[in-house]
């Protein structure tokens, strides 16, 4: 365990944080030295970002406490943790690119003289705040949006330092820097310890956290599994850490190999702008699972798929046919289905009725096959088949829970009688009843000999629901899995651990 | 598979959420009862249902565009321009009325098609796109006739306007104004509950799912852009035949069709209401501003009237949106 610190920066004791009932974060503790960088890693969902958001100011917690240079606080929003020093730097720059340097770093905060903002001596101080953190090559008057990432990140920890933060939070601050940039960082991050300042540092990269952290706190489900001294623990004992948790949950028989079907769908060398070199066969009646990190590429392979942003680079083929999936539209008619990871934004219209949402697609592409009569019956008996609970056929979906909202965008699909299903994420913020409606409902689409590709974060999901998987990391296959595979040999592959090779 | 427990629908009347605005007519009609009972006699009430015809025309086609999110603001000026081409190419020839008739509704349809297709592939905001037509309509209209109307309008092309079915039992007269609008208003209210219509709804209410089902968002969009400049070019045939041709002969209509669209509950930014509800709140502002009339208030309080009503009405509505989340 951790060794005692002296007189933390940043000390927090029990801290616990519900949303709508679901505990998202439980009796979590942490502390960060002056001149501490102690990372925090988790898979997705663990609580990283709520626990960030607590320490800066973003979420209040519903127990527990923040003690930030020896004093109790509470934050009452962003601008108060700033003005106590901690700043934050998000994954998303918050800067403004028509501005130059100096204006983005004193923003809201000029220095004045005479009631106007005194630009050469915000020059001044925003070069010899620069210097101090050995980025002299960055031209305080240059604007912003002509910067590169790496550049553009440098102005947001300016503009932290500028508010005197003496703890900084990075979020994934690798995740938009090449492989020479994060060298950089590395040294960024070096020099703001020097100063004494705390760094809570988020990552999934665990090479990352090995070369740059002192301590590394795991997070699993809301809770605090454990905080290891980094030199006094390696890349396996972590990926148990994050992972170690039991399968106890229910999920439907697995695809007997000898009943899975011909190959349905093949790619070769596909690639995009977030992908490169997929090659992958799906085959009728099976379920193939598809891991990996956030931003591995796992949603932009179903999107090239159902050709929302298609594979600019090589073969599709479909029952041993080449074609082009153009366009969402050429997709359904190749008799592919997508079911979208952000139900509200692009599953659901919301304040249209239930009927209406789940003969969206098929008024759309397959008017003038069928009779409206036949179709309207047609979705009503398959909203049945699905179980969708709801007031009635004309209450507005927006009303109905998360679970029978995602029955209806499936009873939408089904009507269109796919043969190739995308599933990315299908059982997000879905309570567990209809969890488990769900998976009986992907697994039956399965034996029925649809080819089902099913996207999902949740490991005991993935395992549960596959018959093969295959793991993404940087847009590309990072390696397959066959059923049976252990949630500790898919984070291996996400994260780039060294079993990579015995995949 | 089980068929689930659904429990059936209560009895009810789909009203689409027009109670409101039939509501707010009931209460002005019954204020003009008071103020002026001649106006509610069948054939005094005949005629103004005639003479609301056009901007209950305009406001149905408004409908289609506000509904899948966007504005038409062209509807006035192109309302004015198919007047005065009309008066120059029927120049008081009988003969002629028929092909332009035939020329003004393609010409609509065509001005809509150039809307749509400027905001959807050029993804020019419809807001500007469609006052960027405003313009060019009024400066090419004046181009085109050197700044003044010539020629004039056939007595055939008036009538739809201007005459009625006299001597009506019952009803007193029945304008011709009004069987037209009961055409059009039947076709739309069919539209509206066709595919096509409620897919539009749709693309309002969220693009993104319905672009990723399948819609061709930007086609949807240009159809409904057409639709509007379809009943313009009607509004146009009614309005030159009632009023005459001038250059003042559409002037504020985008206006008053886009309030009274507002009005009859459907919302800014798309997704929600209906077309019958779009049209009874044309009918509402014209009665409203029928009882301003009877009760001496100005009559160039209009504008500032509708100012207020737009302003409400979005207001109400996103209140009572953001409620019930």
């Amino acid at each position: 365990m951790a060794d005692p610190q002296p007189a933390p920066l940043l000390a927090l004791r029990g801290i616990g944080k519900s949303f709508l009932g679901v505990r998202v974060l439980d009796g979590v503790d942490l502390d960060v030295a002056p001149g501490e960088v102690h990372a925090v890693v988790g898979e997705n969902g663990a609580g990283k970002s709520t626990l960030m958001k607590i320490v800066s100011g973003g979420y209040s917690p519903d127990e527990g406490t923040v003690e930030f240079a020896g004093q109790p606080r509470v934050f009452h929003g962003p601008r108060d943790a700033q003005r106590a020093g901690v700043g934050i730097i998000h994954q998303e720059f918050n800067l403004l690119p028509e501005r130059t340097v100096a204006e983005n770093v004193y923003l809201g905060h000029e220095p004045v003289r005479r009631g106007l903002v005194d630009r050469r001596e915000m020059l001044d101080r925003t070069r010899r705040l620069l210097a101090s953190i050995g980025e002299t090559a960055l031209p305080a008057d240059s604007r912003v949006g002509q910067l590169g990432v790496a550049q553009q990140q440098v102005v947001e920890i300016a503009k932290a330092l500028a508010l005197d933060a003496r703890l900084l939070i990075m979020d994934e601050p690798t995740a938009a820097l090449a492989d020479q940039e994060v060298e950089l960082l590395y040294g960024l991050v070096r020099r703001l310890q020097e100063r004494g300042i705390g760094l809570l540092y988020v990552s999934h990269r665990l090479t990352e956290v090995f070369d740059l952290s002192s301590r590394i706190t795991v997070l699993k489900d809301g809770r605090r599994v454990t905080t290891v001294d980094t030199a006094r623990t390696n890349t396996d004992e972590l990926v148990r850490h994050m992972v170690g948790r039991e399968l106890s949950n229910y999920y439907p028989q697995r695809a007997d190999p000898a009943d899975r079907g011909p190959v349905r769908l093949t790619v070769r060398g596909g690639g995009n702008r977030k992908l490169r070199g997929v090659d992958l066969e799906l085959r009728a009646g099976e379920v193939l699972g598809v891991g990996g990190l956030q931003g591995s590429g796992r949603s932009a392979l179903a999107r090239a798929l159902f050709g929302v942003a298609p594979f600019t680079t090589g073969d599709v083929e479909l029952d041993g046919e080449p074609v082009r999936l153009r366009s969402p539209r050429a997709a359904m008619r190749a008799g592919i289905a997508y079911v979208t990871e952000d139900r509200k934004g692009e599953g659901i219209v919301a304040r249209q009725s239930v009927l209406d949402n789940a003969l969206l697609a098929s008024r759309a592409v397959f008017a003038a096959r069928s009779g409206r009569a036949a179709r309207t019956a047609r979705v009503r008996e398959l909203l049945d088949a699905v179980e969708v609970r709801a007031a009635g056929d004309d209450q507005e979906i927006r009303f109905l829970s998360g679970g029978n909202q995602q029955k209806v965008v499936l009873a939408r699909w089904l009507a269109l009688t796919p043969r190739i299903l995308l599933f990315d994420e299908p059982t997000r913020g879905i309570d567990v009843g209809a969890k488990s409606a769900i998976h009986d409902l992907v697994r039956r689409l399965a034996t029925d000999g649809a080819a089902v590709l099913m996207i999902s974060s949740e490991l005991p999901e993935l395992l549960g629901m596959s018959d093969r998987i295959v793991v993404l990391r940087d847009g590309r296959i990072a390696g397959e899995l066959p059923a049976g595979a252990t949630e500790e040999d898919v984070v291996a592959l996400a994260v780039g651990a060294v079993r990579e090779a015995a995949a | 598979m089980r068929v689930a427990e659904r429990r059936p629908l209560p009895l009810r009347i789909r009203t689409d959420g027009i109670a409101p605005i039939v509501a707010l007519l009931v209460v002005l009609l019954i204020l003009v009862a008071f103020v002026q009972p001649d106006f509610l006699a069948p054939s005094s009430l005949m005629s103004f249902l005639g003479r609301s015809a056009p901007i209950i025309l305009l406001a149905a086609g408004q409908y289609f565009v506000i509904v899948c999110g966007e504005f038409d603001l062209s509807v006035g000026s192109l309302v004015t321009a198919q007047v005065v081409v009309a008066a120059r190419l029927i120049d008081s020839d009988p003969s002629h009325t028929w092909p332009v008739v035939a020329l003004l509704l393609v010409g609509g349809a065509l001005v809509g098609l150039v809307n749509g297709l400027v905001t959807t592939v050029l993804r020019v905001p419809s807001f500007i796109t469609t006052l960027g037509m405003f313009l060019i309509l009024v400066g090419a209209v004046y181009l085109w006739s050197d700044g003044a109307p010539k020629g004039g309008l056939s007595e055939e092309f008036r009538r739809f306007g201007r005459r009625a079915i006299e001597d009506v039992p019952l009803l007193g007269r029945i304008p011709y104004a009004l069987l037209v609008l009961v055409v059009v208003a039947a076709i739309a209210v069919v539209l509206t509950r066709s595919d096509f219509g409620r897919t539009l709804v749709a693309v309002g209410d969220n693009p993104r799912t319905a672009e990723l089902s399948g819609v061709r968002v930007a086609r949807t969009k240009t159809i409904a852009f057409m639709l509007s400049g379809l009943a313009a070019a009607v509004a146009a045939i009614l309005l030159g035949g009632y009023s005459g041709v001038s250059f003042q002969a559409g002037v504020g209509l985008e206006f008053g069709a886009i309030t009274a669209v507002v009005l009859g509950g459907v919302a800014l930014g798309g997704g929600r209401g209906s077309v019958v509800g779009a049209m009874l709140g044309a009918l509402t502002l014209e009665t409203l501003f029928a009882l301003m009339n009877f009760t001496g208030v100005s009559g160039a309080l209009r504008s500032t009237v509708q100012g207020v009503i737009i302003l409400l009405a979005v207001a109400v509505s996103s209140l009572r949106s953001s409620s019930s989340r």
